[in-house]
């Protein structure tokens, strides 16, 4: 295989080659058929204990993982903490000695400052699936993206998937910055320039643009990312509506895009903020796609990471 | 690719076996009707497309077929040296009511059964299931037997029996090799 040599985490895309990724992807679909069957579980990763660690709320995604795990026959125990003032490093340190010597097998991390999944990793010497790590990366987000986009067509080699919205705080963007390239597609960041920082037009096959008009022609998918409305305190927007005025995703803008273009959403939505309802709920939506297909990458990933000795 | 110490079925062999196998699956199960095909992947898969098309020659009925991959299923998992890659699984009919003969290429350990019989009882209950394989080579580690059987080989563990068939290899055929030989 020329897949090179098996990573042993899922933190962001650095040790994942396009052939790995695609197995990754390639997997998924068979996992896609397992959930449609009357028995939605295999046993392949029976006997295993899977821990998902929330430091930061996510009642989807943890949902998503550990429905994930125990589609897959993992025992599956959830330890949730909120944000503590306590010196975090240390904290975690403990959190995740403790976790472990629960004999867990493999840990799914979510926290709020970036780099903690490769904490994780450190302290308990097991596999580790970041879950999203402050705005740093959220990789199982972008491989359900990508899923989405190819079971649309087929490929994703010479697709243009444009994300619009608040870039500068966005994981989701920033991974699929990161990934769709690497699968040959072309990304196109799009926002207010306040939202939209330069530096990722560095990464390759990514370009950036102020103008949605521009941004989404020749778009295969256009995501909207949420708008969180904390973001007003800081003084990067002027005003909600101005922000929905030009940069909302909705049919007037998707008229721009390729015919057949669809719209996707990480979710939770702001509503007629930057996605229209019209377009969140049309025919062009994938939305609930995206959940089902990210129940079945994430089975896949588990199985990338848990099943056979040929770690790195 | 080193020499096969002997061939065990020439393409001859393997047709009339398979024609003996589609005439006992008839005679056993009184017809062809409500009968599936399942194969295993990778090779049991065209060797149960054979014998459908053998059982429609014998009996005038179409007999559906099926594909059915393991990977999932298999008992060790978490020991094998590299990570396998999971191939399609497709069972395009209602297994109720239906007896459903499993088609795989040799029958070793019987571990693949294993694995087989669990994965298709997930996808349904099947009024019966059944076992053709085209070699037994014995040294079975579970208590699984095959109801027909192309040819009965004894073998010692440190010899391989290669099934080679049209449909994947190229050429129809069934040699032994030294497990030595082939490392």
């Amino acid at each position: 295989m020329t897949a090179g040599p098996r990573p042993r985490h899922l933190l962001d895309f650095q040790d994942w080659t396009p052939e790995r990724l695609n197995a990754l992807l390639d997997n998924a679909e068979t996992m896609l058929q397992v959930l449609d069957r009357p028995v939605k579980k295999v046993p392949a990763l029976q006997g295993l204990t899977v821990c998902t660690a929330f430091f930061e709320n996510s009642t989807r995604t943890r949902t998503s993982f550990e429905l994930a795990a125990r589609r897959m026959s993992a025992d599956v125990v959830s330890f949730a903490a909120g944000s503590s003032s306590v010196s975090k490093g240390e904290s975690l340190r403990d959190t995740i000695e403790v976790l472990t010597a629960y004999k867990v097998d493999a840990y799914v991390v979510r926290h709020h400052a970036a780099g903690a999944a490769h904490l994780v990793a450190k302290y308990s010497g097991k596999p580790v699936i970041n879950a999203g790590d402050g705005r740093r990366a959220h990789p199982t987000q972008a491989l359900l993206d990508a899923f989405t986009v190819r079971q649309e067509y087929g490929d994703l080699s010479g697709k243009k998937v444009t994300i619009i919205g608040d870039v500068r705080h966005s994981r989701v963007a920033r991974s699929n910055a990161e990934l769709l390239p690497k699968l040959g597609a072309e990304v196109v960041l799009c926002g207010p320039a306040t939202l939209l920082p330069e530096g990722l037009a560095a990464l390759p096959g990514v370009t950036l643009t102020t103008d949605p008009r521009q941004a989404v022609k020749g778009a295969h998918a256009v995501m909207a990312l949420r708008l969180q409305q904390e973001r007003m305190n800081g003084g990067y927007l002027a005003s909600l509506q101005e922000y929905a005025d030009t940069y909302q995703v909705n049919e007037g803008l998707m008229q721009h895009a390729e015919s057949g273009a669809i719209v996707l959403h990480p979710g939770p939505m702001n509503r007629d903020l930057e996605i229209s309802s019209e377009a969140a709920d049309g025919p062009r939506s994938r939305i609930l796609k995206q959940v089902e297909n990210g129940q079945a990458v994430r089975m896949s990933v588990l199985y990338h990471l848990l099943v056979g000795r040929d770690q790195a | 690719m080193s020499e096969p110490k002997a061939t065990i079925l020439s393409a001859d062999e393997i047709r009339r076996a398979l024609t003996r196998i589609a005439h006992e699956i008839v005679e056993r199960n009184k017809g062809a009707e409500n009968l599936a095909l399942i194969g295993v992947h990778t090779r049991g898969i065209p060797l149960a497309e054979r014998l459908a098309a053998k059982l429609s020659e014998l009996e005038g009925v179409e007999v559906p077929g099926g594909m059915l991959d393991i990977t999932l299923y298999r008992d060790d998992l978490s020991e094998v040296a590299r990570q396998p890659i999971i191939r399609e699984t497709q069972v395009p009919f209602d297994l109720a009511n239906r007896r459903v003969i499993l088609v795989d290429d040799v029958l070793y350990t019987g571990r693949t059964v294993r694995a087989a019989l669990d994965a298709l009882i997930d996808l349904g209950r099947p009024e019966g299931i059944q076992l053709a394989v085209l070699v037994d080579r014995g040294h079975r580690e579970l208590p699984i037997r095959a109801d027909y059987v192309g040819k009965n080989l004894p073998t010692a563990k440190h010899e391989v029996v290669k099934v080679k068939l049209q449909e994947t290899d190229g050429t129809d055929i069934v040699e032994l090799y030294d497990l030595e030989a082939l490392k």
